[in-house]
């Protein structure tokens, strides 16, 4: 099965936001980076659909070169070739315009499924993979805990307000992983090596304009100070207090 | 005049509360708001939705099962048949699911999650968090049809007088995922993005069992949910439904209760928007008590037995 994994380099959740000085995006001074948390995730079910179905996984990026450290990653725990669509505007597109360029390479590498993170960790928007599968018309299946696929279709079960929800689709798809699908994989020393070989391709592509222009970026509001109203049990009746006289929410 | 489809969710012919906020996001903006309903009970969810801020209504009909991209298709061609400006609907795990696809139906960029949504001078203007909250984003579109999805318990129902005009529209026959099955096992459970109190644990509670603690402080008040830091998530003690934070549920209920979990940035980050914030630590120059509003010092295991019953005390006098 030809298989692709979609990936994006976002700053690490430990991270302590700024704002930049021109008052629209992050502060990117000493801000490090890693793959988005639920990516990680869609490159392990990737790798385990290879191992089961045979094919190859292609992790897919937009960004800039930048990503090759992350692509190497997910290379080092078992995908076999990267390919980072670059672009020096990457940060300012919307997931539409993201969606739309990658949708352009899946159906280029002719993909039969797409994982991808049910959001990535710094815009929070969980719309590229839904989008994506839109714009290839195929079936979606999004924050999927359990998975099992064969040929030409699959049975996905989702996560959702009213609980476990279970779906059956057709192939080609997009699968958009949440945290429950899988435990991904530490690389190993030998996975490290191999993936110093293995294909890496950079693409410089332009992509469609935003529609969605940013207006100014902040800081939340700080919380206004608060206070230690006791030591030990003895607090609860000042808790109580402080809960039904003054924040009035009992 | 501007024109705003809103996806209202419902249930057995009840709208869902999520639905009637979107409805009364859409309605808030002075547009015209045309609600869709979908599902079977469809009829009757409609016929209530003048009275929550719908000047018409459109129902789906002929597809009871729920297959996401139909019933985006279905939503997106709503939208062009009634040359709607935007389509709103709720943040919710079906509005996530299908907006996005209503977006690329349209060609258009999504808004996920808001805070805010206003109409001025004809565009629309939106507020989101980024990295789960940790900054704030007001964003302008220009997309030929501004497509929003809302976060919960922002925006509040409207009650309108009048009848809404309802018409019915066939759904589309064909779909390429469809739900067979929703499981029961969580069923009746409060979902933690959901709840309008929050009480959650963290390592603080030495072990997976100790969280009984934290289920009867959330039965003390009867409605509210548990909630669980990401260090007891990946220790397996809880399931990641229940996890707060960057990697899991965002919340922002009237009362958050953190019990023995320290506040690492990323915690913060899913819990600093909650109204009221009350923290239980044996470490005084734990982080968390940077954000609470009130704190308590000491062992959860001796305060928070007393705050249960305190609780129990205090609904039952009510």
């Amino acid at each position: 099965m030809n298989i692709v994994a979609c990936i994006k380099r976002v700053p690490m959740t430990e991270t302590q936001a700024k704002v930049a000085a021109d008052g629209q995006s992050l502060d990117t001074s000493g801000v490090e980076y890693m793959t988005s948390f639920y990516d990680e995730i869609a490159v392990e079910e990737a790798v385990k659909a290879k191992e089961k179905l045979g094919g190859e996984v292609t992790v897919l990026t937009l960004g800039t070169t930048d990503a090759t450290k992350q692509i190497r990653e997910c290379l080092a725990k078992g995908a076999d070739k990267g390919v980072i669509l670059t672009d020096d505007g990457w940060a300012l597109r919307d997931c539409r315009s993201t969606a739309k360029s990658l949708a352009d390479k899946v159906k280029e590498l002719g993909a039969e499924v797409v994982f991808a993170g049910r959001q990535a960790t710094d815009r929070d928007n969980a719309s590229v993979g839904p989008m994506l599968a839109t714009y290839l018309g195929w079936a979606c299946v999004t924050d999927v805990i359990e998975l099992e696929l064969e040929e030409g279709k699959g049975v996905a079960k989702r996560e959702s307000e009213a609980g476990v929800e279970t779906y059956e689709f057709s192939l080609p798809a997009v699968i958009t992983c949440q945290k429950d699908l899988n435990e991904p994989r530490y690389a190993g020393l030998k996975g490290i090596m191999a993936a110093k070989k293995k294909p890496l391709e950079e693409v410089a592509i332009a992509g469609e304009a935003s529609q969605a222009e940013v207006v100014s970026v902040e800081l939340p509001p700080a919380r206004k100070e608060g206070r230690i109203v006791g030591e030990g049990p003895d607090g609860v009746d000042a808790l109580m207090t402080a809960l039904q006289t003054e924040a009035k929410v009992l | 005049m501007t024109t705003v489809v809103a996806y209202v969710d419902q249930d057995s012919g009840t709208p869902r509360p999520a639905g009637l906020e979107a409805l009364g996001a859409a309605h808030a903006t002075g547009a015209d708001t045309v609600a869709v309903v979908a599902g079977p009970g469809a009829a009757d969810a409609a016929s209530q939705l003048g009275a929550s801020g719908a000047k018409s209504v459109v129902v789906l009909t002929g597809a009871d099962d729920y297959s996401p991209d139909r019933l985006a298709k279905d939503l997106a061609a709503v939208v062009q048949a009634q040359s709607a400006q935007a389509f709103v609907t709720s943040s919710t795990s079906l509005g996530r699911d299908v907006a996005p696809r209503v977006a690329a139906h349209l060609d258009s960029t999504l808004f996920s999650d808001c805070t805010s949504f206003s109409l001025e001078g004809g565009s629309f203007t939106m507020v989101r968090p980024w990295m789960a909250g940790k900054l704030i984003a007001t964003l302008r579109s220009s997309a030929p049809v501004c497509c929003v999805t809302l976060r919960r318990n922002n925006f509040s129902p409207v009650e309108t007088d009048g009848d809404a005009a309802v018409s019915e529209s066939p759904a589309s026959a064909d779909f390429l995922a469809l739900l067979k099955e929703i499981g029961s096992a969580d069923g009746g459970k409060l979902d933690v993005s959901d709840a309008p109190i929050v009480v959650s644990g963290g390592r603080g509670l030495k072990d997976a069992e100790s969280f009984k603690l934290i289920e009867d402080l959330a039965d003390a008040f009867g409605n509210a949910a548990v909630g669980a830091s990401r260090a007891v998530v990946d220790a397996g003690w809880r399931p990641h439904a229940e996890q707060v934070g960057q990697t899991g549920k965002t919340v922002s209920p009237q009362l958050y209760i953190a019990v023995g979990i320290s506040g690492a940035i990323q915690h913060l980050a899913g819990m600093k928007t909650s109204k009221v914030i009350v923290a239980i630590n044996k470490d005084a120059d734990a982080p968390i008590f940077k954000v609470a509003d009130y704190g308590i010092v000491g062992d959860a295991f001796e305060i928070v037995p007393k705050l249960t019953e305190a609780i129990k005390a205090a609904v039952a006098a009510s």
